[in-house]
């Protein structure tokens, strides 16, 4: 059935998407009179060159790990939820009720406690479109996306005539207490003597994403749900003869989606700002889309993905600060790599499929690159 | 996770710093984008007028989002830069958290006078003072006796233009009405040209005959309307006389240009530690006279005006302050 063997399909798609991405962007770059071999150096020195740098990246890659398992876990069920953005933005409110006004002790149960509100309020956020998919019928993708728009409205009066102190003018929470403050990458690596950038954000919820990816791949090969999710997604009429009920596996996919994007809050919110900003989420639920079409809905293609993502958005940040090149430019070469890695998958999958097939019929060749 | 540790170590082996010290001055713009006209176009037009002076370059970057403003200080202070300054109130906060982790850096920040900091720089304007100057003379040139008044985001800040202006308006014909709106409660609300317009529709279908745009880039579409409708409307922070000759009235001008250009001047060795307030009397606010707006100002506003801003310095005439008591005597918002 398999046309291609397995590394070429997990590894040799995306390296030559990111090819076709990267010479695009290149091109991009030297029309606008800029140098692209000094734009690649500067991005990979400022994003990976200095723990500074990694710092960011990771920190970045938090945030997609999250949002790219939460669009993961419901494609698997067929669900496509692009509402990864709003419901990230409700966890932040999530984190930022339960950081403001619950006295924790320690850090260690904040996190716990911020995580937990984090994910119930961006499951809450998710199970509307999914009561109205289950229910009604009414296409996830559209109730998802237009939920975006809601949340960053609610978000918005929440901010501006609740959450802000009296006197402030900027429309942002109050900062965390400091007992709520969590670790940092430098906090956890000093003890271990590995000295790390102590202004970079990242932070242990690095730890629980990574965590959060090997829970998500039990989940989905190793349960008994993952099995209804998964076959739920390969086909509806087959699972509902298995005698698996479809509205409740739309509503549990949607609820652990939803979770896990609003438990990127305790990154971005907790970890990072300390306090609850407008527009937090920056995009990240959106490119959680791109990760997991990029990671093929494998929590481990989640990880590589993120990262690579994280690598990109850093890069991207240092253009900005040490380049001419404008920052609508630098989105520009952000989505030509989403373009190619995530849209045009097919461009480069069914030449390559040709490929390998003609590979295959000839009579010796071999398997190997040749 | 033999992976992560891979990175981790990798990253451990990479040295800290890429850039050596630069020593080259940064300036962070504010939401509103570097060319809005207004706030943050004084700002360049200052860094600008200081760079072609000395022969010297300086860094900048356009916030795209209120979650860029610490990653910007922090990169820019990592890669050595000095002074960093930053603009508008919504950087209190962030500096406030990042400063004390680069104490050899100095921070200017514009807008913001309430923070502490050994190492940052803090300046603020008396806006209500030059807002006054700028309500008399829409006083006395408006017709109808309704002027307008265009706030961008709703803060105490924009509140305190609003009613400096209110009341000059009051000193000159008690009976005027002045309508205030804001464009919106989010940092949205400073570059919302189209907004803007409808406001001032609304303010002109009200009878209003003069607008004054407190808005950043909002105000483009202020003065843009003002001028297709045919009535006067007046610029604020930068003069705006020359983007409709013959229809702003005049320009509120907040000297941010002069506070920029200072704080490059004086490089790292910018005085800290302190605020800095500019009002009349320092020339950090005023009111813009030129060829564009010669025709609207006759000698008889130019006296009244010039009157009232020597009474202000001599602390004669005091306009009340929004701040003092979080209201304005004479304008409910």
């Amino acid at each position: 059935m398999d046309v291609m063997p397995k590394w070429a399909e997990v590894i040799l798609v995306p390296l030559i998407s990111l090819l076709l991405a990267a010479i695009l962007s290149a091109l991009v770059i030297l029309a606008i009179g800029e140098d692209p071999v000094a734009a690649v150096k500067l991005m990979v020195t400022g994003a990976l060159g200095s723990s500074y740098g990694w710092g960011y990246t990771l920190y970045y890659a938090t945030n997609f790990m999250f949002t790219g398992l939460a669009v993961a876990v419901a494609f698997h069920a067929r669900l496509f939820n692009i509402g990864g953005e709003g419901q990230a933005a409700l966890g932040g409110l999530g984190v930022a009720l339960a950081c403001l006004y619950i006295p924790w002790p320690h850090w260690s149960l904040a996190l716990v406690g911020a995580a937990i509100a984090a994910g119930l309020f961006g499951a809450a956020w998710a199970a509307i479109p999914a009561w109205l998919q289950a229910k009604r019928g009414s296409h996830i993708v559209i109730t998802t996306i237009m939920f975006n728009f809601i949340a960053a409205s609610l978000l918005n009066y929440v901010l501006v005539n609740m959450l802000r102190p009296k006197g402030a003018m900027d429309p942002a929470s109050a900062r965390f207490p400091e007992a709520v403050q969590l670790p940092t990458l430098h906090d956890l690596l000093a003890p271990l003597g590995i000295e790390f950038s102590k202004a970079a954000p990242a932070n242990i919820s690095l730890l629980v994403a990574i965590a959060a990816c090997v829970v998500i791949w039990v989940l989905i090969w190793r349960t008994r749900l993952g099995y209804e999710i998964r076959s739920y997604g390969h086909s509806e009429s087959a699972a509902r003869y298995a005698g698996m009920p479809p509205n409740r596996i739309i509503m549990v996919t949607m609820l652990i989606s939803g979770a896990l994007a609003g438990m990127m809050a305790i990154n971005n919110v907790m970890g990072e700002a300390e306090r609850l900003v407008m527009n937090a989420v920056e995009g990240a639920g959106f490119i959680g889309i791109a990760v997991a079409l990029m990671g093929r809905s494998h929590p481990f293609g989640v990880f590589i993905a993120a990262i690579l993502f994280g690598f990109l958005y850093q890069g991207g940040a240092e253009l900005a600060l040490w380049t001419t090149i404008p920052r609508d430019l630098i989105v520009v070469i952000q989505a030509l790599v989403i373009l190619f890695t995530g849209a045009l998958d097919n461009m480069v999958r069914m030449p390559l499929e040709r490929v390998f097939l003609a590979l295959r019929s000839a009579p010796k060749p071999g398997r190997k690159e040749g | 996770m033999t992976l992560m540790t891979k990175f981790l170590g990798a990253a451990a082996a990479a040295a800290l710093g890429t850039g050596a010290a630069l020593a080259e001055p940064a300036l962070i713009f504010d939401l509103g984008g570097k060319f809005d006209k207004s706030f943050n176009e004084a700002a360049f037009t200052g860094a600008q007028r200081w760079a072609e002076e000395t022969g010297e370059t300086f860094r900048e970057i356009e916030l795209q989002s209120e979650a860029q403003r610490e990653q910007a200080l922090r990169r820019f202070a990592e890669a050595g830069s000095n002074p960093i300054i930053t603009m508008g109130f919504g950087m209190a906060d962030p500096l406030t958290s990042v400063a004390p982790d680069y104490p050899d850096t100095k921070f200017v920040v514009i807008d913001v006078t309430w923070i502490e900091g050994e190492n940052i720089s803090q300046i603020g304007f008396a806006e209500h003072e030059g807002s006054y100057l700028v309500g008399m003379m829409a006083a006395m040139a408006s017709k109808t006796g309704t002027v307008g008044f265009v706030g961008g985001m709703d803060v105490p800040l924009i509140r305190h233009f609003g009613c400096g202006y209110a009341q000059g308006v009051k000193a000159v014909n008690p009976d005027a009405k002045v309508i205030a709106n804001m464009t919106g409660t989010t940092p949205a609300a400073w570059n919302d040209p189209v907004k803007g317009s409808e406001l001032t529709k609304a303010q002109i279908s009200q009878g209003a005959d003069v607008v004054y745009a407190a808005a950043g880039g909002t105000g483009v579409g202020v003065l843009q309307t003002a001028a297709d409708e045919n009535i006067l409307s007046i610029g604020v922070d930068s003069n705006q006389n020359y983007m409709h000759p013959g229809k702003v009235l005049t320009s509120m001008l907040k000297r941010v240009d002069v506070a920029v250009f200072d704080a490059m001047k004086a490089g790292a060795d910018v005085k800290t530690g302190g605020v800095i307030t500019l009002g009349l009397a320092e020339d950090g606010v005023g009111y813009a006279l030129d060829e564009h707006n010669a025709a609207l100002v006759n000698d008889e506003m130019k006296a009244a005006i010039d009157a009232a801003r020597e009474k202000i310095i001599s602390g004669e005439l005091e306009v009340a302050s929004y701040y003092t008591n979080d209201s304005c005597p004479v304008l409910d918002f």
